[in-house]
Formats: structure tokens, sequence, C-alpha cells
């Protein structure tokens, strides 16, 4: 039987002091029951001999020194998991929100996870169809890959990441082992709505998993809604043997909810008043995505952040781009001139992409086609700029060929609409008719072989 | 000998312990009922402070923390290469075997297989005398590397036992050294060795001999050394490790260490399946067979991401001392910084810059101090070559630890994003890097390469220069207004650009490049810009020259000469002077 202690010695943001505690341990989660008959749930985040920290996820509001009851568990965070949690809907401490009763669990697993052993990770190389033309020749998705959109406030990372899941084809899975996980963190309900009915509309509701801690939810949750969601990804990919998708939106909320914490804690701030452990707490939910030896399933993780001020530089874009394997940067010129979806391609990168492309896992002019569009899209910017000095007329023949080239590039090539579907081949094909603009010098990152077997095509 | 404590409170990895007074600095300690390692990190009055290497969740106030006294230390034997190890070397397949595919706490595993038996020679005799660094026998770790059993420093005397020529184990005594008094102490085929604690050597060398790596833009214009340090700054995306793999992979080091500091699990994944497919181009082994890694990935445990830089420069000295090159690749010494910051904030020290602990400068300094060209104890050279890579936040180069680093490295590759998002790879910034080598190491290149290297290399590196000042006018008005020999000057600024600064770590032959062939091609381009100014001259446009495509069809070289056929060069010179003699004697007939 454990014990229960009244009162508290003092109260600040979620944080609430705890004096005389005995035979609790760290990062253990305690009950606070109020006298209202309120139960919240609280982890313990600093231990000492004569004094405990414990961070209530639910908030500390009509808490006082005097009104709680505290019982320490004896255990760490845990989420109950079956298969039955597809098609359900838990608010961000994993409790199910839907109205349709508790979850018969089969096992409760702590959220916090294990680390992935590097020598039990399989590489991933099954590139990903999503049927989005600058994705899958620039910024190939790959199974077991993280890959994070970069977006503002405004711009539509939200279809982007709805087009993405709906249309993802995993070559040669079939459709029964694939489900979603979806993780709200701090965005408004009319985003967790859209999303909701976006699911609904493609028929995948019943295989989605949805975890919403919304903007007006306590703060504290938003720091367990990714782990429970992970927790529910790492059970059905790795002992259910299904395949993943993982989306999360939006973490920039989470990196704020984690400074709110850690300020309240006192703690020596480093860049721009985060925590010290950004990096390391990002990366506790970003390598939870992969694939594993000896096991079918896989976690490919799509989250989602809003660059504040549209800066990459800034700490939370920075640190998820130095764990993460490469970003899908969007753009809000490109948005603002009509393209959607406004990626941009410069400094956009899949690192797994090497990996899984070209022949036999794509088609062989891939790679080359790849890297001649980025270097003549990268070059396109040179003779903007130039242009806008001494106008178009004055431009050289080939730079003019360029000029043109990023225009085609932006209209046929990026573009594309919420519901279309192009096969690789379709996109690779669109890349080809857009190189055949420049002069075959240009063409200096292609093989020659190769060069000669897809260039001349159509010609004429 | 062993010394208990009470755990007193709890923060993050960092521990204070209670009620005791003995605990040393830097001793390793066990905590918990889990026996949790850690290590102490500082010792006042009433607590001592201890950084404890795994998850702490669960521990409790009054748990038990109990230390046998010795230092933080790493086993030094026969098994190191080719394995794979966490940051206090614990095999990660052994964890494997244990915990499944996640790593569970308080695993306690042998750093080396105690099972495995190595055909060992003996090298002394009964009556020999030897001193600490004196090599007493030598067994095959990999069909590459002859490890030698080294006679711990600090000992020595005379033989008084030697096992014969067999098969033993790393636990197996092999021999016993009796000291003037008749002390005796046991040698077996490993020994430990404190993290911390940079091993002695007799004498340091110079700097003797480049670093190949078969890189290009290395090799001839940023070069590294034996014994070397470099730093390979970049933000994210723009080929950190790629670059640090590609140096793994082909430079001519006898011994690669490679640290995964911080980084992603799959980068290790990677290394390993590539780097037990792929072969030396030197010695035709498997690169696995001279390659040891240690991994503390960005999830693993924050405080043995502090202690594995250390972990891993310590395995490095210990192969130095048998007499090889020895390359470490630290990727990336910004997450050990920060780790350092972590502990430091847990601990409320008074940060300097950034958040950054005070001591980050002299820590750095001190790690890259024990890169160095050697002569052991024992009068063999070795070397330890520390290629540091180093994550600025947001790309920014002024951060304090691209700072510090910059300080304390004499080569610099700075990484360019811009490069990267042109997919220039590598994304090396030749007007922002530097090497202090390259005025060490002329002799070496006119020696074993040839007279004209270092030569070519400053031509080279004007042209590139002289482009970047062009630039700034072409940015304004164009290049069409230009005067020819500056045209020229763009031109030939382009092929080296994209037919010798890029190289394609996907191709079979350009992925790695041999010296020499690397000089041919500085040649070749150097002998069209030369003979193109020729053809200049005669008030011949530089139009006709760039419409004949030789300037193009030099680009493809590094992807048409393998290593075999460097004859071919000639044929390209061959190929330039009919060129240019076509335009000039086509001019001619129209002046006629």
């Amino acid at each position: 039987m454990k014990m229960e202690y009244m009162g508290l010695k003092s109260i600040s943001g979620s944080l609430v002091i705890l004096q005389g505690i005995k035979e609790a341990s760290f990062e253990e989660i305690v009950e606070i029951k109020t006298d209202e008959g309120d139960v919240r749930i609280g982890k313990i985040i600093e231990l000492a001999k004569d004094y405990t920290v414990v961070q209530v996820y639910e908030g500390t509001h009509g808490l006082s020194l005097k009104n709680t009851v505290t019982r320490p568990s004896g255990k760490p965070m845990e989420f109950g998991v079956s298969r039955e949690i597809l098609g359900r809907v838990f608010d961000g401490a994993g409790r199910p929100i839907d109205g349709l009763g508790a979850i018969f669990a089969e096992e409760y697993l702590d959220v916090n996870g294990k680390p992935i052993n590097p020598v039990s990770r399989r590489y991933p190389r099954d590139y990903i169809q999503t049927g989005i033309s600058s994705i899958d020749a620039l910024i190939t998705l790959i199974r077991g890959q993280k890959l994070p959109i970069f977006s503002g406030n405004g711009l539509p990372h939200d279809e982007l990441a709805i087009q993405i899941a709906s249309q993802a084809k995993i070559q040669d899975a079939d459709s029964e082992n694939f489900a979603i996980v979806f993780c709200a963190m701090g965005v408004s309900k009319d985003v967790a709505d859209f999303f909701r009915k976006s699911f609904e509309e493609s028929g995948v509701l019943g295989r989605v998993a949805m975890f919403l801690n919304l903007s007006s939810d306590p703060v504290g949750e938003r720091i367990v809604a990714p782990r429970c969601a992970l927790t529910a990804a790492e059970y059905l990919a790795f002992e259910q043997n299904m395949h993943i998708l993982v989306i999360l939106t939006d973490m920039t909320s989470y990196a704020e909810a984690l400074r709110e914490i850690s300020s309240s804690q006192n703690e020596i701030p480093s860049r721009k008043g985060y925590p010290g452990y950004l990096y390391s707490d990002l990366a506790s939910l970003y390598e939870r995505a992969g694939m594993l030896h000896g096991r079918e399933g896989s976690i490919t993780q799509i989250p989602i952040l809003t660059m504040p001020n549209d800066d990459i530089t800034h700490p939370i874009p920075d640190l998820t781009g130095y764990i993460t394997e490469g970003q899908i940067v969007l753009e809000r010129s490109l948005y603002q001139r009509g393209i959607y979806p406004p990626i941009s391609i410069l400094p956009s990168l899949s690192r797994l992409m090497k990996d899984g492309i070209g022949e036999g896992y794509t088609r062989e002019d891939h790679p080359d086609l790849a890297n001649q569009l980025f270097a003549a899209y990268s070059n396109v910017q040179d003779v903007r700029s130039l242009a806008s000095v001494i106008g178009e007329d004055e431009l050289s023949e080939t730079d003019k060929k360029y000029m043109r080239f990023g225009e085609q590039f932006e209209k046929e090539f990026i573009t594309q609409s919420f519901d279309e579907n192009r096969d690789i081949s379709q996109t690779l094909e669109t890349g080809w008719n857009l190189l055949r603009i420049l002069p075959r010098s240009e063409l200096t990152r292609i093989d020659t072989k190769i060069l000669e077997k897809y260039y001349p095509r159509d010609e004429g | 000998m062993e010394v208990i404590g009470e755990i007193f409170s709890i923060n993050g990895p960092v521990v204070k312990v209670g009620k005791c007074e003995n605990f040393k600095m830097h001793d390793q300690v066990f905590v918990g009922d889990e026996q949790l390692i850690g290590e102490v990190i500082g010792v006042d009055g009433d607590n001592t402070i201890v950084q404890v290497y795994e998850s702490t969740t669960g521990l409790k106030t009054g748990d038990r923390v109990v230390s046998f006294q010795s230092p933080m230390s790493v086993t030094l034997g026969p098994g190191i290469i080719g394995g794979i190890f966490d940051g206090i070397q614990r095999p990660l397949k052994s964890i494997e075997d244990k915990s499944g595919p996640f790593i569970s706490r308080g695993l306690s595993v042998d750093p080396l297989d105690k099972s495995k038996k190595w055909k060992v020679k003996m090298l002394v005799s009964k009556g020999d005398v030897v001193s600490g660094g004196a090599v007493i026998a030598q067994t095959p770790e990999t069909p590459q590397i002859m490890h030698k059993v080294i006679v711990p420093p600090g000992i020595g005397g005379r033989i008084d036992y030697i096992a014969p020529d067999g098969e033993y184990t790393v636990s197996d005594v092999i021999a016993e050294i009796a000291d003037e008094q008749g002390n005796k102490t046991q040698i077996k085929l490993s020994h430990r060795w404190p993290i911390r604690v940079p091993r002695p050597y007799k004498n340091r060398i110079g700097i003797r001999e480049p670093l190949l790596t078969g890189q290009r833009i290395i090799d001839t214009l940023f070069p590294f050394a034996k014994g070397g340090t470099a730093a390979v700054p970049g933000g994210f995306g723009t080929g950190k490790t790629m670059t640090q793999h590609q140096i793994a992979k082909w430079s001519d080091a006898d011994i690669i260490i490679y640290i995964g500091c911080g980084e992603r699990g799959n980068e290790m994944t990677q290394v390993l399946e590539e780097f037990t497919s792929l072969t030396d181009p030197k010695s035709g082994a498997l690169l696995m067979d001279r390659t040891a890694l240690i991994a503390n990935t960005s999830n693993m445990p924050v405080a043995a991401r502090e202690a594995s830089i250390y972990t891993g420069i310590t395995l490095a000295e210990y192969y130095r001392d048998m007499g090889y090159h020895v390359a470490i690749m630290a990727d990336s010494t910004s997450r050990w910084a920060e780790a350092l910051r972590e502990i430091s904030g847990r601990l409320e020290e008074m940060p300097a810059e950034e958040g950054f602990p005070a001591y980050l400068s002299s820590r750095l300094a001190a790690f890259y101090e024990r890169a160095g060209y050697i002569e052991s104890l024992s009068g063999n050279e070795g070397s330890i070559t520390i290629i540091g890579a180093v994550s600025p936040q947001g790309g920014d180069f002024s951060e304090p630890v691209t700072q510090n680093t910059k300080r304390f490295v004499r080569s610099f590759l700075a990484l360019d994003r811009q490069l990267a998002y042109a997919r220039h790879y590598p994304a090396i910034n030749w007007l922002s890097s530097y090497s202090e080598y390259a005025g060490l190491l002329s002799g070496w290149y006119e020696e074993n390469v040839d007279d004209r290297f270092m030569l070519n290399r400053k031509r080279i590196i004007a042209l590139l220069q002289e482009e970047a000042s062009l630039n700034e006018i072409v940015k304004l008005i164009g290049s069409d207004v230009l005067p020819d020999d500056q045209k020229l000057v763009l031109e030939t600024a382009r092929v080296i650009r994209v037919g010798f600064l890029q190289q394609n770590a996907f191709h079979p032959i350009d992925t790695f490049v041999p010296i020499k062939k690397q000089f041919l091609m500085m040649d070749i381009i150097l002998y069209l810009h030369d003979k193109s100014k020729d053809v200049l001259q005669r008030g011949i446009p530089i139009s006709q020259l760039i419409e004949t495509g030789i300037f193009d069809s030099i680009i493809p070289i590094k992807y048409q000469i393998n290593s075999e056929q460097l004859d071919k060069f000639d044929l390209l010179r061959n190929k330039i002077d009919e060129a240019c003699k076509k335009v000039i004697e086509n001019n001619e007939v129209v002046k006629r």
C-alpha cells in the first residue's frame, strides 16, 4: 500500500513542490487528488531528500497548498496498448475522449520508450510513392524515415501532410498493414477537425489513432502526448508488424511547452530561452522512427513545425534538422504566387533518398535527373537575380533558357492539385521534358549514357 | 576497497550522493539497485556529484552508490577492431543479445569477448628486461591488423615468466614481470586504462606526411596531416556526415575510430552495413577490419555522450602506441559540447557564452591536443589524426563551439549551405576553408607526387579567388561585357569547380581518387588554361574556343579516366593542342 501525502509546499506554473515524500522514485507518476474529487497526474522531475518537484500534466489551476492529497504510483507513465487503439481518439495523456469507453489493454508500456540499439536497426531503403512530384523525385520519402515539414503560419502544411498520408503507397505492402498515428500538440480545434475530416473522407479513419492536445489543453500534457503516440506506434509497428505513418503537429508548440516548464523550474536557458537539453529531448522523439532487424513493421515520421518568423535558423527547426533525415521546406513567396504545394526545393533534402532510388528501386535515371534538376534550379536563382539587375532582355541565350526552365519547373513540376496523384514515371518524364529546355551541354550532372538514352526522346 | 554512499538528490543524469567522503574525482561508481554506471565529476563538503551514463528513471533517494575506487576506464586488448561500442565501451552486439532491439538499463557486459581465443606469438623470452610500452607478443586481430601486446605504461622489469606461443583469451596471463624489488605483475592480453588520462609516449615528432583521403578538394587544396587536427563545421544538410564517412572509408590511415556522438541511429547502421561490405583500396581487406565504432546516438543517455569522445581517443592512443596511424572521426563535437552544457546547467554552474560552461575551451583544447605524430615508448612511430565535425547552431560559424574549435585545429573545412543547396558536393567552401599543413607538407608532395604539385595548387587557388572577385562584377552587369581574358578565368574556374572540386561519392571511379590522378587533373586544367591564353593573345575571341567544346570535354574526365589509365591524360593534351590549333587555323583562313 502506497502512502498518501496531504498538501503541497509550493506551486509554480505547472510545477508543484512537495516535502517529506518517502519511497518515491525519479520520473515516477504521482496522482494528485483535490478536495473536489478531481484527480490529476504528474511526474517527479526532480527528487531530493528534503523536497520533490512534480510536473502536473493537467495544470495547477484550482490547487492550493492545503486542498490536495498526493499518492505516488510507483511506476513511470504508461499507456495501455492493443490493436483496438486504431480508430480511437485520446487526450494527450492517452485517455480515450471519444466516448467509446476504455481500451482493453493487452499490455502497459512505459511511454518514454527505450533507445533503439543501432546494431538492431535495419537501414531504410524502401521508397514510398507520395504522388507528389517534388517529393518523389527530389526529396524521396523512405519507409522508416523521419522527414519533417518546415512550414510557417498560414502555409498549407496540414493539406500537404494529409495529401502525403492519403496518397502514400508503400511498394508491395498491403493496405491492411498500414495505419496512421496522429498527434496534435497545441494546435487549434479547427486543425484537429480538419485532420479528422480528411481522414474520414479518404476512408482511413478506422486505421488512425488520434492523440489530441489542443491549444487550450494543459501544457504539461503536451509533453506526454507525442510519447503516448509513439508508444502506440512502436507497439503497432514492432509487435503487430504494421507500417505506421506518424504525423506530429506542431513541434513548435511542443518545444514551447518544454521551455515553459524549464523556466518555471528556474533552469539555466541556452539559446532563445530554450533549455539546453532541447536537442536530446527532441531526439528522444524523432529517433523513435525506423525499422528493426527481424521485425516486419516500420515507423515513418512526418513531424510538422511552424518556423517562428519563417526563420530556418531558429533553434526549433535548426535542432530538428540536425536530428531528422532531411526536411521538406515550404516557402511563403511560392505560396503567394499561387503555387501548391509551395515546396522550396533547394533547402529541402531527403538524406535517405540516395539509397532508395535508382536502378532496382525507382528508375536508373532518377539519381542523376534529381541532381541535375537541383543544380539547374539553383542556377535559375542566380540568373533571376542577374535579370533583376540588368533586365531579362540583356541575358545571354543560355540564361534566357534557364529563365524559361525555372518558370516551367514551378508551373508544371512543383505545382499540382491537392487530389492529384502522379506516379513516379510520370514525374520523371516531366523532369526530362523540363531539362530538354536547356542545351545539352548544360547537363553536366548526368552520366553520358543516361543522357543519351533519355535526353533525345520526344525531341522536335 | 569499496566505498558506499547514498543518493541525496536526482536531477536528470546528475545525482548527488551524500554520506561519503572517500569518493575520488573521476572514479567509476555503480548507482542504485540496477548498478547503473556513473562517474564522479565533483566533490564538495557534503555531497559528491555523479553523472550517470544511463537513464536515471526509477532511482530513489537513499539508494546505494558504490565505488571500487578505480577511475572510469576502458579495456584495451584484441577484439576492439571490427566492434561497435556504446559511449562507455559496452559492445552493442552483446547488449542486443541481452536486451533485444531496445537498450535496457543496468546491463553488465564485458567490453571484450572473454571467451574468444587469440593465436598469440610471443616476442620476448624469460630474463629479457622490458619497460612500459614494450611489445612482448602479437596476435593477428584482423587480416589487416597485427595486434601488439604492450606492457602497460608504468610497469617494467625482468620477464619472470612468459607463456609459450598458443591460443589465449584476453584475460589469460601471458607473462609475469618482476621489478627490482621483486614485485611481480601479471601481464594479460588486455589491460585497463583511464579514459581521461592521455597515454604516455616518448616524444612528439613534427608533421611529416599528409593523411590522404582520395577527396580532391582536401588532398590538393586543404590537406590533412597524419598527426594533425581538422574540423568540419557545417549547418544541417551540408554534408558533414557524408564527408566524415568518405574520409573514414578512403583515407590512408591504418585504423579508423568512428565516434557517432549524439547523431542519428540510422547513420551508425549505415556505417556498419557499408563498412562490412566495402573493401579498402590499398589492402583489399574489408573496411570494417580496420575500423572500430563508438555509438552514442542522440537518444542514448547524454552523459555517456560526454564520455564517448574520451573512450574513442583512448582506444586510438592504444593503437597509436603499437605503431599505427589512427584517424578519429568525431561526429559531432557540438553534441559533446552540448552534453557538457547540459550537465553544467544541472550543476547550476555559472554559464559563459550561450549557456556553455566556461571550461568548454580548455576541454576542447585538451581533446585536440591528444592528436599527434609520436614516437611511442617502444620506439614505434604512430599518429593520431582527429577530424571533428562541428554542428554550429543555425549554421552560424560565430557560435562558441566553432570559434573555440578553430583555435585548436589547423585544417578547417567550412561547409557551405549555398553550395549544398546547389548540390555542389562536397560542399566545402574553397574561399573560407584553410589548412596550415599545406606549407609543412609541400616537401612531401613535391617528392612523392610531382615537383609542380604545390605550384599547381597555388594557381588553382588563385584562379578561384579571381573568379570570386569577377563574380562580384558579373552579378551587377552580366558576364558579356567582361574582356576575353577575364571570361577565360570564369570558364577555367567553372571547369575547376564542376570538373575538379565537385566529387561524386556515389560514382565508383569518382568516390576515391589517387593523388597522382588528382595532380594530373589539376595539370590538365591548367594546361588548357595556358593554351587558351595563347589563343586569346592572337586576338581570337574566347567564344570560338568554347564552341569547340574543349572546356566541356574536360569536365567529365573524373568519370572517364580510372586510376589505371593515367596515360590517357597525354591524349587529352593532344586533344587540347588540336582544338587550339584548329581555332587558330580557322582564323588565319578568314584573315587571308
